[in-house]
């Protein structure tokens, strides 16, 4: 019997009374991309949240190796990675303290993240004199603190260069490598090779 | 724990929000012998009700960014995440609301008894209850500041909220610092202050969490 990893059936979600999809299905197999693709206002974004345990299904359930998500979050939590809108860093903070926090939650190495994203430079500047762009690559050096084997990314190329989405094809190819799953909803063309698309 | 010294290191790189406190709270104080008059009597009659009334409501003020700068940077989705309890998370952000609130608003406290014309041997007494009711409120807070994240004017709804629960605090509070500046027993009014610190501690906490995870 092949393995599905991850496995959601029936997804329902509304938001103020507005019902954002229904009947979503969909399963995800270890080392998949599924990209999240659709118009404004689709639901790309509750879904993501949804997946995270952030947002409480209207119906559906959500499973992963079998097990039950929606019944211990915290659990399901620490398994995945969450990219969301907003970058949720401290503008007060310098980059390496920022990261420094996630990582003293999670664990990972702060100095090989930020080389990753090619912030090694910037380390000790406080992230309120950050581009846009910058903050962006330090919310995704988050993504390589540690390995998790899931990522949950919403947009995560919205105000980078052309160079930082070249470096996202390496971070991706190693997770997916180690059979991470990427689930990112996107507008951009993302460097995912073989990704399934999810129209809603 | 790192979110405690993380809160701890943004609030040295923001002095403005506890100085904001502590300058409300001193003024407040200083108002009231302008309008009361030349009374030292009555000023030292009103001292132990306007220092507790004025530390709380200045106590207020950072308490609405307690967990809405954290909903609006996304930065509590992935608090959220990181397995951490929600209810841990309220308990740590209400700690370090008391820490740097509470904490300089109980120093600032002889400076606001002087101009409130308290008597000298009352001081001290005053800084236990005031570093009481602080906590109570920081913890009350929390609960309050999180089941109002995400309403219009939470702003206007916290203080309604929260303001009626932390009462007690204020009537028990201000018998100590009574008590103690007529050379009566303070223990009693201190140790029930402390009893509702003792039930408010894991209750408010834990209404904060579920309201964090609700949304």
């Amino acid at each position: 019997m092949e393995v599905s990893l991850f496995e959601a059936r029936e997804l329902a979600c509304w938001r103020a009374e507005r019902l954002v999809f229904a009947g979503l299905s969909f399963s995800v197999s270890p080392g998949e991309a599924l990209l999240l693709t659709g118009a404004n206002g689709a639901g790309k974004s509750s879904l993501l949240r949804l997946l995270a345990g952030l947002l409480a299904a209207a119906e559906g359930s959500l499973s992963w190796d079998g097990a039950d998500c929606f019944a211990d979050l915290a659990a399901h939590g620490a398994k995945l990675r969450y990219l969301g809108h907003q970058d949720a860093l401290k503008p007060s903070l310098t980059a390496v303290e920022n990261l420094r926090f996630h990582a003293s939650l999670q664990g990972g190495d702060v100095a090989a993240a930020l080389d990753a994203f090619g912030l090694a430079p910037l380390a000790d500047l406080p992230v309120r004199l950050f581009s846009s762009g910058q903050k962006r690559r330090l919310a995704l050096a988050r993504l390589s603190l540690r390995p998790a084997r899931l990522w949950l990314l919403d947009e995560p190329t919205v105000g980078l260069d052309a160079a930082s989405v070249e470096r996202l094809g390496p971070v991706f190819a190693t997770h997916r490598a180690a059979g991470g799953i990427v689930i990112a909803a996107t507008h951009l063309p993302l460097p995912l090779p073989g990704a399934r698309e999810l129209r809603l | 724990m790192a979110l405690l010294a993380r809160e701890l290191r943004i609030a040295i790189r923001h002095p403005a929000d506890t100085l904001a406190a502590v300058m409300f709270f001193v003024l407040v104080a200083a108002l009231f012998p302008f309008g009361v008059g030349p009374s030292p009597e009555l000023l030292a009659r009103l001292a132990p009700g306007v220092l507790l009334a004025a530390a709380l409501l200045a106590a207020l003020l950072p308490l609405d960014r307690l967990f809405g700068a954290e909903a609006e940077d996304g930065s509590l989705d992935q608090l959220l995440l990181c397995g951490l309890h929600p209810a841990g998370i309220a308990a740590v952000k209400a700690l370090g609301h008391w820490i740097t609130t509470g904490i300089p608003l109980v120093l600032a406290c002889p400076i606001a008894a002087a101009l409130l014309n308290l008597p000298v041997e009352a001081w001290g007494v005053a800084m236990l209850a005031l570093g009481l009711a602080s906590a109570i409120l920081s913890v009350l807070g929390a609960a309050g500041a999180a089941l109002t994240l995400g309403a219009r004017r939470g702003g206007v709804l916290l203080p309604l909220l929260v303001l009626p629960l932390a009462i007690p605090a204020v009537i028990f509070g201000a018998a100590a610092i009574e008590a103690a500046a007529n050379g009566l027993a303070v223990r009693p009014f201190l140790m029930l202050e402390a009893a509702m610190l003792a039930l408010a501690m894991p209750l408010a906490p834990l209404a904060a969490g579920s309201a964090l995870r609700g949304d």
